[in-house]
């Protein structure tokens, strides 16, 4: 008995490792054959996508770095990321605190808004806002177009900020305040730092958001100058999509730069994927 | 304690999200009652026209019926996946943060590189690996310009892209299960099964109804693969509402049946976010 069970244990065991390394191997192969290709010459990707390279050339990455004004690019998905950034953590502390506890009349009124507004399809505000920011002369370039993304990204950001003020004692804001403390004072010195794993992991998962975006960013950027990465390697398709080569290439400088982040960053970014749909 | 300042904090927040969602989002209310062309200056009311003629579109049912096969797709395929890698995560103790980071490679990566990997690297007929099989004895049909296969072909890359976000968050819930119901369970003898069925599942059910309604969302929702892969073609096999309000307002200067497609999806948004909202509530999350 004891032995069949055991068997049975290793048998379980041995089976499940198999199911995961397959979906691991699914989730990894297309990145893998963008690694590969990324070093071959056209000819030889048409010979056989899924030979190694014979040599390890870095022609595509020079070409494609060249070509495809990646440098521009780069900035342009900083500026973008940077600003959505800020202004998600500025509005959303802000509105995070007064949401938490009972400090404003129709507190849940004001979070049915933020819910609804968080699932809305963005064709809903897209189009009459394209116009009257094109009216205005604020189409194109990236900073107006962050305070849209931040807007998007705003809710998501307020919900977790919110559970952390929440999470914060009363009393602590209550000695706070004894001592003196105004609501500046209070927040900035005494709630903030407390609340700063928060703080990462909405800067975290707004920069990875901001820095993907296609729908809005395609429609508010406007002309090569403002495109950021991702939509420069989005133009790249059309000039080059016979060099195949060096479109991996230029897959693979835009994959780099968010693997690494993604690596660095991921216990923030898996709390902030978690949060909202998992309690406790 | 209410205090007056609090309503200033909240005001940077409820400004932005005013002037970027709301105002706009009534703006479109009233738009698809217009013929407005986004850059006239003048407007007429046409009352119901908009819809009438869109309900007499077949690319509007065409869409339509291409959400709801994505919806069931992504209802169905990504949730089973998501499900089985969670449990069997949830007992392999060496090497499971490893896979949670593999699995979450194709999610944060983004949609216009997914879409331009899959395009080139596997569906491409000369360069892909769908072209190499070809040219050693297969006979695959070119899935993304076949309008019979075009719509799977970008599922599959959009749910290569998803599921595993969903692993994450199942995983997550399912080790929040309480230590002391498995263990009561186990006591009184319940085989694997039973310890899931009667006791995990219960337990992340609120986590698991929240990730159907949010799929539910978007794929009414859905825009950056068809967008990027085939925009809404071949013959509008993949036409999506999002697609065919977006070729409205930017191709065809119709600004007013773009207005009247996008507030019909956020109709459908916003069914399945009271639903949402109703379960969040509920849980207190």
């Amino acid at each position: 008995m004891a032995v069949s069970n055991k068997a049975t244990k290793i048998r379980n065991s041995v089976i499940s490792s198999i199911v995961l390394v397959f979906f691991a191997i699914t989730a990894l192969i297309p990145i893998f054959l963008v690694v590969i290709n990324s070093f071959k010459p056209k000819l030889d990707i048409m010979a056989n996508p899924l030979a190694f390279p014979k040599a390890i050339s870095l022609n595509n990455y020079v070409r494609c770095w060249e070509v495809a004004n990646f440098g521009s690019g780069f900035k342009n998905s900083i500026i973008l990321s940077g600003c959505t950034v800020v202004i998600v953590l500025f509005a959303a502390t802000l509105a995070g605190y007064a949401l938490a506890g009972n400090r404003v009349r129709g507190t849940k009124l004001f979070m049915g808004y933020f819910m609804v507004a968080m699932t809305v399809p963005i064709q809903l505000f897209l189009f009459p806002l394209y116009y009257a920011m094109s009216a205005l002369h604020l189409v194109g370039t990236a900073v107006p177009t962050s305070f849209i993304i931040a807007a998007r990204n705003l809710p998501f950001a307020i919900f977790l900020m919110r559970t952390f003020f929440v999470g914060i004692p009363k009393e602590l804001e209550e000695a706070a305040r004894i001592d003196g403390s105004n609501t500046r004072q209070l927040l900035w010195n005494v709630m903030v730092p407390m609340v700063s794993p928060g703080l990462i992991t909405v800067s975290v998962i707004v920069a990875l958001n901001s820095w993907n975006e296609y729908l809005i960013t395609t429609t508010f950027l406007q002309g090569m100058a403002n495109y950021t990465v991702t939509l420069l390697l989005r133009g790249m398709e059309s000039e080059f999509n016979s060099e195949m080569g060096l479109m991996m290439a230029g897959a693979m400088i835009v994959i780099l730069p968010i693997l690494l982040f993604f690596l660095l960053t991921q216990r923030y970014f898996i709390d902030g994927l978690v949060s909202g749909a998992v309690k406790g | 304690m209410k205090r007056k300042i609090n309503y200033v904090l909240l005001a940077p927040a409820l400004l932005l999200s005013l002037c970027v969602v709301f105002i706009p989002g009534m703006l479109t209310f009233v738009t698809s009652f217009t013929n407005w062309t986004g850059v006239s200056m003048s407007m007429d009311f046409v009352g119901l026209r908009n819809f009438k003629e869109i309900s007499r579109d077949w690319i509007f049912w065409q869409s339509l019926s291409n959400n709801v096969s994505w919806m069931l797709m992504f209802l169905t395929i990504p949730v089973a996946i998501g499900m089985l890698t969670a449990i069997l995560l949830q007992h392999k103790k060496r090497g499971r943060s490893i896979f949670q980071l593999i699995f979450l490679v194709p999610y944060v990566l983004s949609a216009v590189v997914n879409a331009m990997v899959w395009q080139g690297i596997i569906y491409n007929p000369i360069f892909g690996l769908i072209g190499y099989l070809n040219r050693n004895g297969w006979q695959i049909p070119s899935l993304l310009s076949n309008s019979g296969t075009a719509l799977y072909a970008v599922a599959a890359t959009d749910i290569w892209h998803y599921w595993g976000f969903l692993t994450i968050v199942y995983l997550a819930a399912l080790r929040q299960t309480s230590m002391d119901q498995v263990e009561a369970a186990l006591i009184e003898g319940s085989n694997g099964w039973q310890l899931y069925r009667y006791v995990y599942f219960p337990s992340i059910l609120p986590t698991f109804k929240l990730m159907m309604v949010l799929a539910f969302i978007n794929s009414f929702l859905t825009f950056d693969y068809v967008q990027l892969m085939t925009w809404g073609g071949p013959a509008h096999a993949t036409e999506m509402l999002s697609t065919y309000a977006y070729s409205f307002a930017f191709s065809s200067m119709q600004v007013g049946k773009a207005a009247a497609v996008g507030l019909i999806m956020s109709l459908f948004g916003l069914i399945a976010s009271i639903v949402y909202t109703k379960i969040a509530i509920g849980e207190g999350v």
